[in-house]
């Protein structure tokens, strides 16, 4: 009883009506995927864009990251970068199209994020969304999942 | 030395064509597919086979340095392998390959190539001269056109009543185990010393009671043998190989990194039927008797290469920036496309990139400095000697 009566105090002393709307698309930062194996996840119209774990495994130990120069526009399924293991190189292309805001430099000097942290620290850019619709044609995680489990099968 | 040939677009090219990891129904298996698949191999086709690309407990990096400090073992079962029999077959044979099988010792091996009517390679080949026959590996992604050849020629030869025959061997595996170690653990089956067996030569082993034809030779730059294995016993034979502590199951993935790194060519890559020996670097593959009698298809064409030149040849390259993949321009300092690298692969020993291509012949100097494309962007690169890696072979 107590407790409940806390939380609905705090909630309702520490959200602020104005700041809402911005805590609630945070909370659902979209994450969503392409069939090539790139991800992107979207806060505030901004898509940081990498390549999946499942990537990562298959192409092993990655040896060279090509970044894009920030400020240039790129569109939908135009290549944004490339990610060079021993085996093979594998070109990245951009999910969305839009601005590149940033490049992750890091990898320039660790290519190896790649397989440490795919999905996290080894992002490779940021793209300003020039059209959030497009999202809506990528996989969601379980549609995403499902497709790696397909592609194992035969 | 011989080369298999990874599949030329790898699907992993682009992360979107990822049916490179699938293997189909219509692809032949060597006698070692289940024991792959035991130990983790990840099965890609190749040359018609289904062959491990890698296994799942180490990456082609690993595996690859693994190979170049202890040993790896690589099933080569979907190379061709014959024989040469007839009291002719030497005659017959140097009219179709560069080497001087007249004068190879029984025991002894050779790189040579297969030559066409225009002076090109058809494939390249190693060839051991044993006591009753020649015995003769080439490429699995050529065996249908090298067989064609070697058939059509035979004919002519044997109407006019040579005595040849040519016997496809297709009751034994082949087997290779690379590395430093190699000769550790094949001695520790035979219980016998390698000591006095040298590179580039073959000889007849009975390992746990199988007899096997043995080759002290391979792909890799390293120390190492490949074992013709009558095909009950290749499994066998490769698990006692694998039971050594120092050795690993190896694929494709690394054997091309490592012949790489060796300076070895990659048939239809580095080598093809446009490309005549002494472009290709393997003028050292004409013995000084062939160059002076010639007899082989198209030595009127290479022989006065050896002495007047040739407009291109190929050249290894180290690469700045990102590596340069076959297919990559080469350009002078000026901006001029001056050819093509045709292999192309950071190298897991000396963490640089490597490459080999052919370039316009002046470019081709130890030192010179070049640029080469990649992905639109032009990066610097220069002229080196081959191998990238010293060669490790047993003298």
């Amino acid at each position: 009883m107590s407790l409940r009566t806390f939380t609905s105090r705090f909630v309702r002393a520490y959200t602020p009506a104005r700041v809402a709307p911005f805590a609630f698309t945070r909370a659902i930062a979209t994450k969503r995927y392409t069939k090539e194996h790139e991800w992107i996840s979207v806060e505030d119209n901004v898509g940081t864009i990498g390549i999946t774990d499942y990537a990562q495994k298959s192409l092993g130990d990655v040896v060279f990251v090509e970044i894009p120069s920030p400020g240039q526009a790129i569109g939908r399924k135009e290549q944004l970068g490339a990610v060079e293991s021993v085996k093979a190189a594998s070109d990245i292309y951009s999910p969305v199209s839009g601005d590149i805001i940033e490049a992750n430099e890091t990898l320039d000097s660790e290519p190896s994020l790649i397989n440490s942290s795919p999905e996290q620290d080894g992002w490779l850019a940021k793209v300003q969304l020039s059209d959030p619709s497009e999202l809506d044609s990528l996989l969601d995680e379980s549609a995403y999942q499902a497709h790696c489990e397909s592609s194992e099968d035969h | 030395m011989i080369a298999t040939k990874l599949l030329k677009k790898p699907a992993m090219l682009t992360l979107a064509k990822r049916s490179y990891a699938s293997t189909s129904e219509a692809l032949k298996q060597t006698a070692l597919h289940d024991f792959h698949l035991k130990h983790g191999g990840k099965m890609v086709p190749f040359a018609g086979y289904a062959m491990p690309v890698q296994y799942s407990g180490m990456g082609v990096l690993a595996s690859h340095l693994h190979t170049r400090e202890k040993a790896s073992i690589f099933d080569v079962s979907h190379m061709l392998q014959t024989r040469l029999v007839g009291k002719d077959r030497a005659k017959f044979f140097e009219t179709l390959v560069v080497a001087d099988l007249h004068n190879l010792p029984v025991g002894s091996g050779t790189l040579s190539v297969f030559t066409n009517e225009n002076g090109g390679i058809i494939d390249d080949t190693i060839i051991m001269q044993q006591a009753d026959s020649l015995y003769v590996v080439s490429n699995a992604a050529c065996a249908e056109k090298d067989l064609a050849h070697i058939n059509k020629h035979l004919k002519v030869f044997q109407d006019k009543g040579g005595d040849v025959d040519l016997k496809i061997i297709e009751d034994h595996s082949l087997v290779a185990i690379q590395g430093p170690k190699a000769a550790a653990a094949l001695e520790s089956l035979i219980g016998e010393d390698l000591k006095d067996f040298a590179f580039m030569n073959g000889r007849f082993i009975t390992i746990r009671g199988v007899h096997c034809h043995v080759a002290r030779s391979g792909y890799t730059g390293e120390d190492g043998f490949e074992l013709s294995i009558p095909t009950a016993d290749a499994v066998n034979i490769t698990d006692l190989l694998l039971s050594h502590p120092d050795v690993e199951l190896a694929g494709l993935g690394a054997r091309d990194s490592l012949r790489l790194e060796a300076g070895l060519c990659l048939y239809g890559n580095d080598l093809d039927d446009t490309t005549t020996p002494v472009e290709g670097g393997l003028t050292w593959t004409i013995p000084k008797s062939r160059r002076e009698t010639g007899g082989f298809l198209g030595a009127e064409h290479i022989l006065p290469q050896i002495k007047g030149g040739v407009s291109r040849r190929r050249v290894g390259l180290f690469v700045e920036g990102a590596p340069a993949r076959e297919g990559a321009e080469i350009l002078s300092p000026d901006g001029e496309v001056i050819g093509k690298v045709t292999s192309g692969v950071p190298s897991p020993c000396l963490k640089r990139n490597i490459a080999m291509g052919y370039v316009k012949s002046g470019f081709h100097k130890n030192g010179t400095a070049l640029k080469v494309r990649v992905r639109n962007r032009v990066q610097d690169a220069s002229i080196t000697k081959m191998p990238f890696v010293p060669a490790k072979y047993h003298k």
